[in-house]
């Protein structure tokens, strides 16, 4: 298994590989894929107590593909993959959690997707109160708590 | 050494905060100890943009994932409900959903009207008064008049429905069944010093702006101002005890590692269902090889959990996402014994208003429902945003190969022997979790969702810690009395989940906070022959 402190230059181009996989760019929605530089950058700054999962989840690819993923022809590619993703145990489910959890983040990404670029705190939302009658039918049908003896 | 304390509490959590606020106008000398310490809510996850990817680390639920200096590690690889927690001032009040159910009348008479199990050997009544002062304690919100729980007054209005709510509630009328708002300790106005919820919505681990009641916000001010003393960052090892059998103190290591022993007249555990048996079990002496207060045998038994089948589909309209309190309703419709389904007892409803984005991308990745490649970003804005969720909480049955022990090798940080969990799912709760998920389902497809996806159970969903030091009036059949006093050692008392006889089918929170003050007061009621 890799050194659990950094991810080496050949693991790094094979988490920029499936990271494209997993999420590649998309002109329809204005969108990076999650190989973008700066996503990436963000991977990496912030793997922290992931980096030995993670590490160990690119050697398993490594060893599926046999040379780096990005020189497979696509159809080798996708079944390395697959295997990687079905065979791949917590450490690949922790690899494509970290791809997203980055992905998912980014400005470009959220502000298509219509998010606000904040955390919750401080301004929060606001929560449409609804309509109360929807609770007439409970209170019309009634019912008793069951008894205790 | 240090000087001797009246009452030395264990845990400064849900039930040792109670617990200590209430001893407090005693006047009597109070010290409790905590392996954790006092939490700053401008470091909580929704301070941050990372705010989603936190909760799979340092401020994740599971403290063998968490890891934090606090945490203690727990062998749960014999179980299927893997146990989770929160280890600081505010103990898992920090952490928690805040839904506020109470256990039913109903519930502590189990054996009499079921067959099954035990009875309590106290009654839903003496908790009520109780149930109500701790209501006004932590800042309960709800609507009062629900005809199929039990009479609640809760201080402040219910949450809003958001957008959600129709569409659960909706579902509900089309199907006929029981639904309500939640009774939630979510400030939905100005309570008491705490500032009304704003919808932060990430809020089960931990509330930035302090709506979600946790007890370091809402007990421990008024215990320390009385006078009570909480020493942080302090993790006992052991409790003693003199040639007498009565409990001498505790053995404990401060905030730099340095054993100590503090001495005390009464020692009151409040360590959850986990970490109490865990105590007891170390503190073994010539008196008590077994473990302290287990002439029974039962310390460590009996674990209950309460096993969630969840179920969550995907709608056409909006929900509210990560953009409100996860938790607003909650359904009794299939809360009571119908043998007709096939099991004894039943399981309460509490509904999901939805996940944010990661999360969502996280957990239906791993469903297999959102691809990788081309189609992830069609397939990903059809789920985002649009997630319902219903969960049965099933009533666990007491068995005893359900239990705590101590782990022969795993150890935490100060060499203390780690519990290790034994655990599996009863046939009983096997067929009430399918039933919820079946009855999920229709209520799911009544709302029009699809893509229906299932949790069954909650793998991390062991939140609930009940049942391993029981209350009972026979010495031979539970671990304390009926007050809360240990059988064996008459100046020891637990206050936690632990002493659960049965588990009901609801979030146990309100109900062990509500015996704890039920026990303080009894404790109070006999100050003068206490340990007759």
């Amino acid at each position: 298994m890799s050194d659990a402190k950094q991810l080496t230059a050949a693991q790094r181009a094979d988490l920029r590989t499936v990271a494209a996989m997993i999420v590649p760019a998309s002109d329809e929605y204005k969108v990076p894929g999650a190989d973008d530089a700066a996503i990436q950058a963000d991977m990496l700054a912030t793997l922290g107590r992931d980096t030995a999962l993670v590490a160990q989840a690119l050697d398993h690819l490594a060893d599926l593909a046999g040379k780096p993923l990005a020189e497979l022809d696509d159809a080798r590619r996708d079944a390395v993959a697959q295997e990687f993703r079905t065979g791949g145990g917590a450490a690949a489910a922790t690899l494509v959690r970290v791809v997203l959890q980055c992905y998912y983040r980014d400005d470009r990404v959220l502000r298509s997707l219509g998010l606000e670029l904040r955390a919750p705190f401080p301004k929060g939302h606001v929560l449409p109160e609804g309509d109360w009658s929807l609770l007439d039918p409970v209170r019309a049908r009634g019912g008793t708590l069951r008894r205790a003896t | 050494m240090n000087d001797p304390v009246d009452v030395l509490i264990i845990g400064a959590g849900a039930s040792g905060a109670a617990v200590a606020w209430s001893l407090a106008d005693t006047k009597m000398h109070i010290l409790c100890l905590d392996q954790g310490g006092w939490m700053n809510p401008a470091e909580y996850p929704s301070t941050e943009r990372d705010w989603e990817a936190k909760f799979y680390g340092e401020w994740s639920s599971s403290p063998n994932v968490r890891r934090r200096p606090e945490d203690y590690p727990i062998n749960d690889d014999n179980s299927p409900i893997k146990v989770v927690n929160f280890n600081a001032v505010g103990g898992s009040t920090v952490m928690y959903t805040a839904h506020w159910p109470r256990l039913h009348p109903s519930d502590f008479k189990v054996k009499t009207l079921d067959g099954v199990a035990d009875d309590w050997p106290i009654d839903y009544d003496a908790l009520t008064p109780f149930f109500e002062e701790n209501d006004r304690m932590m800042g309960v919100s709800g609507l009062s008049g629900d005809p199929l729980s039990p009479l609640s007054h809760p201080p402040m209005p219910q949450q809003p429905l958001g957008l959600s709510g129709p569409l659960i509630g909706n579902a509900m009328n089309k199907l006929g069944w029981h639904w309500w708002p939640s009774d939630t300790t979510v400030a939905t106005m100005d309570y008491e010093g705490r500032a009304r919820c704003i919808n932060l919505g990430h809020c089960t681990p931990a509330c930035a702006q302090g709506a979600k009641a946790s007890t370091d916000i809402t007990y421990w001010p008024h215990a320390v101002r009385a006078g009570v003393e909480l020493k942080t960052h302090c993790r006992v090892r052991e409790i003693l005890t003199n040639e007498h059998g009565m409990a001498s103190g505790v053995v404990y290591y401060d905030k730099d590692g340095v054993e100590q022993f503090q001495p005390a007249e009464v020692v009151i555990i409040a360590c959850n269902g986990v970490g109490t048996p865990r105590l007891l079990l170390n503190s073994v002496s010539g008196k008590f090889p077994n473990g302290l207060a287990n002439s029974s045998g039962l310390v460590g038994k009996n674990l209950m959990f309460h096993p969630y089948a969840q179920i969550y589909g995907f709608v056409k309209e909006p929900t509210d996402s990560n953009r409100a309190p996860p938790t607003c309703l909650w359904s009794k419709e299939f809360y009571d014994t119908d043998l007709s389904r096939g099991f004894v007892r039943g399981y309460g409803i509490q509904f999901g208003r939805g996940a944010g984005p990661v999360f969502e991308a996280v957990a239906s990745e791993q469903k297999g429902i959102l691809p990788w490649g081309k189609d992830h970003h069609r397939v990903f804005r059809k789920l985002n945003g649009h997630r319902l969720a219903v969960s049965a909480i099933c009533e666990d049955l007491p068995e005893e190969h359900n239990r705590v022990t101590l782990d022969p090798v795993l150890k935490d940080s100060h060499g203390i022997p780690a519990p290790k969990i034994d655990y599996t799912i009863s046939a009983n709760s096997r067929k009430m979790m399918d039933h919820g998920l079946a009855r999920g389902r229709e209520i799911l497809e009544a709302a029009g969702a699809t893509d229906i996806c299932i949790n069954d159970p909650i793998p991390w969903g062991g939140w609930h810690l009940l049942g391993t030091a029981r209350m009972g009036t026979d010495p031979a059949r539970s671990v304390v009395n009926e007050w809360g006093r240990s059988h064996d050692v008459k100046n020891l008392f637990i206050v936690d989940g632990s002493i659960f006889v049965t588990s009901g089918g609801v979030n146990p929170t309100s109900t062990i906070q509500a015996l704890a003050l039920y026990i303080a007061d009894q404790m109070k009621q006999r100050l003068a022959n206490l340990f007759d």
